[in-house]
């Protein structure tokens, strides 16, 4: 039974030794075992996916639309209810437990989160743009785009234009990431790299959806 | 305490000798040539301790054919077999930059009695 799919808590980052006796960076995630809620199949929804819910929750801390969730599928309520889109829903109960054995050692995982807000950002945080000089005159322009475009011709700045906006908080997914270590017994999970996210952040983890040259 | 303390534990020694800059030591690095591994010592006098932690590092001066060679460990790494301690040095700063622009006699290092 293999649901290629979690949800867990990033608890931050911290390096291991591999076996070249080097530094690994890696990111630890807090993955407690996940209760099926419900099911969403193909013929009723159009996609195929599990409703998953971890930890516990106090029953009158529940609005009445989730109490009724867990009261229907008979699960003891937990911190929130995720979705988890796997290929076939239909191989898995309502009330089943999944843990982070879910992964082996060694796969690719595709980890997805929101990053962190970083507000609204110029162009040399949210773009590398050069920005200019401190000198040679500049006055108050010292971190401003420059040029975004001609003049009479075309008389508009094109559409998608990088200009400073919002940057962060958006839903980010880290590609093929290596698995490091899966321990059901401590709810953890080590992968190799950086995901996005705050500590204490909801990451959602599946397998990877490109094969990636060193898998 | 970090949450991610405990996963570091897996990760730490437990053989770390005390030892504080100005102290002379002599680290066995495990050298892996071809396929055979072997353990080569490099003893000098330890100029800084920084980190904490399973990051914690720690820097070994010595003087090799009057070139001064400094290498920086890991306290924790699983390179070093160990770590023996020879002298306690008298020094009165954590960081003991100032050996570098010293030589011969000036760049002594007063045993701690």
């Amino acid at each position: 039974m293999s649901a290629g799919a979690i949800v867990g808590e990033k608890m931050g980052m911290t390096q291991l030794w591999d076996a070249e006796q080097r530094a690994l960076a890696v990111t630890a995630v807090r993955v407690r075992p996940v209760r099926i809620v419900g099911l969403r199949t193909p013929e009723r929804d159009g996609y195929s996916g599990l409703r998953v819910t971890y930890g516990t929750r106090r029953a009158r801390t529940l609005n009445k639309p989730d109490a009724g969730q867990f009261t229907a599928a008979g699960v003891e309520p937990g911190v929130r209810i995720v979705e988890l889109r796997v290929d076939d829903a239909g191989s898995f109960q309502v009330g089943d437990e999944l843990g982070v054995d879910v992964f082996d050692v060694g796969q690719r995982v595709d980890v997805t989160a929101i990053s962190k807000g970083k507000g609204f950002a110029g162009g040399m945080k949210r773009h590398n743009f050069k920005g200019q000089g401190g000198g040679h005159g500049n006055h108050k322009k010292h971190r401003a785009p420059g040029s975004i475009g001609a003049c009479a011709t075309p008389a508009r700045v094109f559409k998608g234009t990088r200009m400073a906006g919002q940057l962060g908080n958006v839903r980010v997914t880290t590609l093929n990431l290596e698995v490091v270590q899966a321990d059901p017994e401590r709810e953890l999970l080590l992968v190799r790299g950086a995901i996005p996210g705050p500590r204490g952040g909801l990451v959602l983890i599946r397998d990877a959806v490109k094969g990636g040259v060193r898998a | 305490m970090n949450p991610t303390d405990l996963i570091d534990a897996d990760s730490l020694r437990d053989d770390v000798p005390d030892f504080a800059p100005g102290d002379t030591v002599k680290v066995h690095v495990r050298v892996l040539e071809g396929n055979r591994e072997r353990i080569q010592v490099f003893q000098g006098a330890v100029i800084r301790r920084q980190g904490s932690g399973l990051r914690e590092t720690f820097t070994v001066r010595k003087v090799s054919f009057g070139v001064g060679v400094e290498r920086t460990f890991p306290v924790h790494s699983p390179v070093i077999a160990e770590i023996e301690p020879v002298t306690r040095g008298d020094v009165r700063r954590a960081k003991l930059y100032y050996l570098r622009d010293r030589v011969g006699k000036a760049a002594k290092i007063k045993e701690r009695r």
